[in-house]
C-alpha cells in the first residue's frame, strides 16, 4: 500500500547505505585511492577541508575527502563532528606569522621590501591550458631548481608601514584569553577574536562572494594586497607545570594582509587601516577573501556608512558557516507533510471562503 | 558503543546543557543560548534535539522517536537508532511506555504524563525572525516584551483574509511572558502544549538555543478577541482507524485526485486498530 511505501523504515536506510559505500569504492577494477595520494597529490583540498573543518589534521582531512566522495562541504563536516569529540588541552600561543619559514611572500604594495618577493609554487602565472600531458599516467617532473636559503628577515609589511605610523596600530582586545567559537556560542555585537574565527572557518566561496562585492561598490574597503606569506609556523603551548613555552609542532598558514584607505576623522589623522585574513594551508583565496570581509565588518567601527551584506557583521557571521548552512538547506529533503498538509488544509479554507464570499457578490 | 561516552556526548558537555536546560527551566519559553556541538548527524536533522536528549537521558529511560508523528519515517528510525547504539537504552513505538519522546514536528494524540519528557527539534527558535531578521535585534524584542509587531502580522493576516492564516509553528505566549515558537508543529498540537503534565523541552542546534516549557506551564496561542485560535485539521476520519479527532496526514492514492486521510500518529492509530506491536 502507498501509505507503508512513503514511511521509510530500516531496511531502506541500510540499503542505501549499501549502495552508498559501492557507489563511493567506484569500479573495483579500478586503484583504490589511498590517502597518502589525496593527501599528497591533493593538497589544496586537504587544505581548505582543514580550514572549514576547523582541524588541523592532514591525514584525517585526506580521510574525511575519500569518505565524502570528494564532497569538500561533506567532508569538512565529517571533520569538525570528529574535532567537536576531542578534549581541549590548551591553547596555543599566538603563532609568530614573522618568524615563518616563509614559501610563498608576496607584496603588491612596493617593488622589492627587506627579505624579498618569493613566488613560492603558485599557479599565478601559468596559462589555464589543460595540460594532456598529465592525463597518462608517469609524470616525473624535473626537480625544481634550489638555492640557499635566506638568512634574510622578513619582517611583516605592517610592521614596515607601522614605523611610520601610516597604520593603525593592532587593537588588542581588552585583556583575557580570546573567546572559543567551538565551545561558546555566536553571539551579537561579536568582538574581532570571534569574528576571525568564524570567518576562518568560514566557507570559502560565501567570502570569496561577499569580498568580491565589496569590491564591486557593495561595501568598498579600497584595498591593496599589503602582503600574502605562506609557509611553516611553530605552535607552541606554556603547561601550566613547567611556566615555560614548548614547541608540539608546526602547521603550514596562509596569511594575508590587506591595506585598505581611511580618511581619518576629527580625532585621528588620515592613516590606512588593515583587514586580515589567515587560513590553514596554502589557501590563499580564503586568506584574502577574509581579508577584505574583516576590514568590511569593520565599517561601524571606524564611523563609515554601513549598510551593504558584507558590512553586516551578524549577516556575515551567521551565514558563513558552510556546515550549519548546508544542513538547514538539505534538510528541506526531510518529510514536511505534516506542516504541509496544515498548509493545505488553510489553503483550501481560505480559498472556500474568498468562493462564498464572490457567490454572495454575485448573488446581489 | 566503543570509543564515545555513554549517549555520544562527553559528561563537560552535558553538563554544559543541563545548565542551559536549568536555566531554560527557570525561565519558561526564554530562549537560552548554548555552546551546541557539531553532531554526528547534519544540522537540520534534529542536532538540538538530539544534544537535549543525550544531556537528560538514562540507561533506564525508554526512548520514543518520532518524526511527521511517526516511529518508522526514516529520521525518526535514524535518531532512535543512534541512541539505541551509543546509549544502549531501551526504545520503544509506544507513547505510553516512554519515559523520554523526541520528536520533530508533531505532538503525540496520546496525553502524556508528569514522568515524561518530551524533546522538540527545533529549526528556527526565533518566533519573531520572518519580522526581525536580527537575532540581537529580536533578543531586545524579547527583553522589553515588545511583541506589538506580531500582533499586527496577526492584524493583517484578519485584514486580508479574514482569518489568521498561520498554519504551523504558530506563536505561543508562554507563562504570559515569553513569545516562543512551538517549533514547526501544526496548529492542531498547540492546545496539547497548554499545562501539559510533562516536561517539553526545545533543543536547537544550528541556532544553538535551548528553551522550556515546565509542567502546567500557561501556553496561549495568539489570537484576538473577536478572531479567536482555531486549530487546523483535515475534516476527514482517518481511513484506517476511523479517528475522527486525530491530526491527518493526506496520502495521495492516484494521479485522479484520489486521496487517502490516515492518523499521523502512527502509535495512536495502530492502537485505535488494535494492531499495537
Amino acid at each position: 500500500m502507498a501509505y507503508v511505501a512513503v514511511k521509510g523504515g530500516e531496511r531502506a536506510i541500510d540499503n542505501a547505505h549499501a549502495w552508498l559505500a559501492e557507489a563511493r569504492r567506484g569500479e573495483p577494477a579500478t586503484v583504490e585511492l589511498g590517502l597518502d595520494q589525496i593527501a599528497g597529490q591533493l593538497g589544496r583540498a586537504v587544505d581548505r577541508v582543514m580550514a572549514e573543518g576547523s582541524l588541523y589534521d592532514p591525514e584525517l582531512a585526506a580521510l574525511a575527502i575519500k569518505q565524502a566522495q570528494g564532497d569538500l562541504i561533506e567532508a569538512a563536516f565529517l571533520l569538525r563532528a570528529f574535532r567537536t569529540t576531542l578534549p581541549r588541552f590548551a591553547a596555543t600561543e599566538p603563532i609568530d606569522t614573522a618568524s615563518m619559514r616563509i614559501r610563498r611572500r608576496i607584496s603588491a604594495i612596493y617593488k622589492d621590501l627587506p627579505g624579498g618577493q618569493v613566488l613560492g609554487p603558485t599557479t599565478d602565472y601559468t596559462h589555464r591550458l589543460l595540460d594532456f600531458g598529465l592525463a597518462a599516467p608517469g609524470e616525473k617532473p624535473p626537480p625544481a631548481p634550489q638555492a640557499e636559503a635566506t638568512t634574510e628577515t622578513m619582517p611583516r609589511m605592517a610592521d614596515i608601514l607601522g614605523h611610520e605610523g601610516l597604520i593603525e596600530r593592532e587593537q588588542s582586545e581588552a585583556g583575557g584569553p580570546p573567546s572559543d567559537l567551538t565551545r561558546e556560542p555566536l553571539s551579537f555585537p561579536a568582538a574581532r577574536d570571534i569574528r576571525l574565527q568564524t570567518l576562518a572557518r568560514g566557507d570559502e566561496g560565501f567570502l570569496l562572494a561577499l569580498g568580491y562585492a565589496t569590491q564591486r561598490g557593495y561595501g568598498n574597503t579600497h584595498p591593496f594586497a599589503g602582503e600574502i606569506r605562506m609557509g611553516e609556523v611553530t605552535l607552541e603551548i606554556v603547561p601550566p607545570e613547567l611556566g615555560f613555552a614548548i614547541e608540539i609542532g608546526e602547521i603550514t598558514v596562509t596569511e594575508c594582509q590587506m591595506v585598505n584607505q581611511f580618511a581619518g576623522s576629527k580625532t585621528v589623522p588620515a592613516q590606512f587601516t588593515r583587514g586580515y585574513g589567515l587560513a590553514f594551508g596554502f589557501s590563499e583565496r580564503k586568506a584574502m577573501a577574509m581579508a577584505l570581509v574583516d576590514r568590511a565588518m569593520r565599517a561601524e567601527e571606524l564611523g563609515e556608512e554601513a549598510g551593504a551584506p558584507a558590512q553586516d557583521v551578524e549577516f556575515v557571521l551567521s551565514h558563513c558557516d558552510n556546515v550549519e548552512a548546508t544542513g538547514f538547506v538539505e534538510h528541506l529533503k526531510l518529510p514536511h507533510y505534516v506542516d504541509f498538509q496544515s498548509e493545505l488544509e488553510n489553503l483550501r479554507r481560505l480559498r472556500a471562503e474568498t468562493a462564498s464570499t464572490l457567490q454572495a457578490e454575485a448573488a446581489e | 558503543m566503543n570509543g564515545y561516552n555513554f549517549a555520544y556526548l562527553d559528561e563537560q558537555t552535558k553538563r554544559m546543557i543541563r545548565r542551559a536546560i536549568l536555566k531554560a527551566v527557570a525561565i519558561p519559553g526564554h530562549q537560552v543560548p548554548f555552546g551546541a556541538r557539531e553532531m554526528p548527524l547534519p544540522y537540520g536533522w534534529g542536532t538540538g534535539g538530539i544534544q537535549v536528549t543525550a544531556a537528560v537521558i538514562g540507561p533506564d529511560d525508554v526512548l520514543k522517536v518520532i518524526d511527521q508523528g511517526a516511529d518508522d519515517t526514516t529520521n525518526a528510525v535514524s535518531i532512535r537508532r543512534f541512541f539505541a547504539r551509543t546509549a544502549g537504552v531501551a526504545t520503544t513505538t509506544s507513547t505510553k511506555a516512554a519515559t523520554l519522546i523526541q520528536t520533530r514536528h508533531r505532538i503525540p494524540e496520546t496525553a502524556l504524563r508528569e514522568d515524561q519528557i518530551i524533546v522538540y527539534q527545533v529549526p528556527i527558535p526565533e518566533p519573531l525572525y520572518r519580522l526581525e531578521p536580527s537575532r540581537a535585534e529580536a533578543r531586545k524584542m524579547h527583553a522589553l516584551s515588545e511583541y506589538g509587531l506580531m500582533q499586527v502580522k496577526l492584524y493583517e493576516d484578519v485584514a486580508r483574509y479574514g482569518q489568521i492564516a498561520i498554519s504551523y509553528d504558530y506563536p505561543v505566549m508562554v507563562n504570559d511572558r515569553y513569545l516562543t515558537s512551538p517549533s514547526p508543529i501544526p496548529a492542531f498540537d498547540n492546545p496539547k502544549m497548554h499545562r501539559m503534565p510533562a516536561l517539553q523541552l526545545f533543543g536547537a542546534g544550528r541556532e544553538k538555543r535551548i528553551y522550556a516549557v515546565p509542567p502546567y506551564t500557561e501556553v496561549r496561542s495568539l489570537d484576538f478577541d473577536d478572531h479567536p485560535f482555531r486549530p487546523i485539521r483535515a475534516p476527514h476520519a482517518c481511513g484506517l482507524c476511523g479517528a475522527t479527532d486525530s491530526y491527518l496526514d493526506e496520502v495521495v492514492t492516484n494521479d485522479r485526485g484520489g486521496r487517502l486521510f490516515v492518523c499521523s500518529d502512527t502509535d495512536h492509530c495502530a492502537g485505535r486498530q488494535g494492531t499495537a506491536t
